[in-house]
């Protein structure tokens, strides 16, 4: 079953201190004046130009398998491969803040506007993942209210082209899914349009199933590590 | 001169209608367009530079004061275009072919460029032979990719393979960068050189260039 998500765009926006963390500005820096004022400017400018839209559909395990497989280009050994086989349930996802937020970003670099293009490009991308962080407690609640899963579950999402699961992998997503419905396409070197887009895969389960040791080979390219703390706040 | 250290100081501070007021006041006072150039918008961009090395400052102050080097430099381009002052060097860049993300690659292009030297910016999505045909038409000696899937990263290989084919990798150097890319890449594929970030950039093909 395919659901469109209806985003409320307050929920979207990032706290400031995220934004300029982002920007390389670490938590308790002394940040002066003309930056916040950068921040509050660009989170104003996202607010006005931010179109989100967002699907998720259901699938079976043997349905992601085939999606998984893709074009036979994934790391042997994944997190995504061991845990999806043992998920109670599973959704394939795909979300935007949509194109006039880019098209403003690429305006303000024409015209030497550097700082603030770059201050809006960071809010977007934190967006975005708010969109996906959203979307998961979102379909995780659902299922919960629904009875389908324990209130002890836990979800986690994976993307192609993370955590050993090739890029071409969003062939075989946008197959399944559709996110062309909403606006979001796939070029032929899967590059989503609009750019600030995500997609892939939502898995539900008890905590055991989710926790790995990030050690995996290609863990040493992955800047965020953002799976270490969301493990972490599972618990043992 | 302290009109110069003005000049650098504004610059620094992000101020671009100051800088621009007092770039104005150095060409209407005759100082020399390249002395402005490299002793007052240069000068502060090189402290910034160090700076931001240092951690001393952030990414938003050093593209506040590439907006102010910019507005100085608007001024100065036709004089120094009149003059034939050359700049340090001429760099083509862009996002190579099957891929639109640009924002790394623009910041390269304005470090660069508040370093002195002359870009330009093929924008994204291009094709490996336009590389080459724009490094060879503007006579520039660098060639920038940047790529940020994994996918189009190959398009590095194919521009550098087709300088070789043609005996030109001696003449024009290339750097890549982006999120995938990485210094092991660039050595796999026979680039000369690989950066993290803008300012590195400038680091980086100041060596390649010789003018470390």
């Amino acid at each position: 079953m395919k659901k469109i998500l209806e985003f409320d765009i307050e929920d979207l926006i990032p706290a400031p201190e995220n934004v300029l963390r982002s920007q390389g500005i670490p938590p308790g820096a002394e940040i002066p004046e003309k930056i916040s004022e950068l921040a509050d400017l660009a989170l104003e400018l996202f607010a006005e130009l931010c179109e989100p839209a967002g699907l998720i559909g259901d699938l079976s395990v043997s349905q992601f398998r085939e999606i998984y497989s893709g074009e036979g280009r994934n790391e042997i050994l994944t997190p995504v491969a061991k845990i999806f086989p043992l998920a109670d349930h599973l959704a394939l996802f795909a979300m935007t803040v949509g194109e006039p937020v880019g098209e403003r970003i690429a305006e303000l670099f024409d015209t030497n506007e550097f700082a603030l293009a770059s201050m809006l490009d960071t809010t977007a991308s934190e967006a975005t993942e708010l969109a996906g962080i959203y979307s998961e407690q979102a379909y995780l609640e659902d299922l919960i209210t629904a009875g389908d899963v324990s209130p002890e579950s836990f979800i986690m999402r994976y993307s192609p082209g993370y955590c050993g699961w090739h890029i071409s992998g969003q062939r075989k997503l946008f197959e399944y899914l559709e996110p062309e419905n909403i606006g979001i396409s796939l070029t032929n070197s899967y590059m989503m349009r609009p750019l600030k887009s995500i997609s892939g895969v939502m898995l539900v389960g008890p905590a055991n199933i989710h926790k790995f040791d990030i050690t995996y080979p290609f863990c040493d390219q992955c800047i965020d590590k953002g799976c270490r703390a969301r493990i972490r706040a599972m618990g043992n | 001169m302290d009109l110069l250290k003005n000049i650098a100081d504004s610059l620094q501070r992000g101020d671009d209608k100051k800088t621009a007021e007092l770039t104005s006041r150095a060409i209407d006072e005759s100082l020399s367009p390249k002395t402005i150039l490299d002793d007052g918008l240069i000068a502060g961009m090189t402290v910034i530079g160090r700076k931001f090395k240092a951690h001393e400052i952030f990414l938003p102050d050093v593209l506040l004061a590439a907006k102010a080097m910019y507005a100085g430099l608007d001024l100065l381009k036709p004089l120094l275009l009149k003059e034939k002052v050359p700049t340090v060097g001429k760099v083509v860049i862009g996002t190579v072919q099957g891929d639109m993300h640009d924002i790394g690659k623009n910041l390269v292009g304005i470090m660069l460029k508040g370093a002195g030297f002359e870009i330009i910016d093929l924008g994204h999505n291009v094709p490996p032979e336009k590389f080459i045909d724009t490094a060879l038409e503007s006579e520039a000696s660098v060639i920038g990719m940047s790529a940020l899937l994994t996918t189009t990263m190959p398009n590095m290989k194919k521009v550098i393979d087709i300088l070789k084919e043609r005996g030109l990798n001696d003449k024009i150097k290339t750097i890549i960068g982006g999120a995938p890319v990485s210094d092991d890449f660039a050595a796999e594929i026979g680039a000369d050189a690989y950066a993290f970030d803008g300012i590195n950039s400038i680091d980086k093909i100041k060596k390649l260039l010789g003018l470390d």
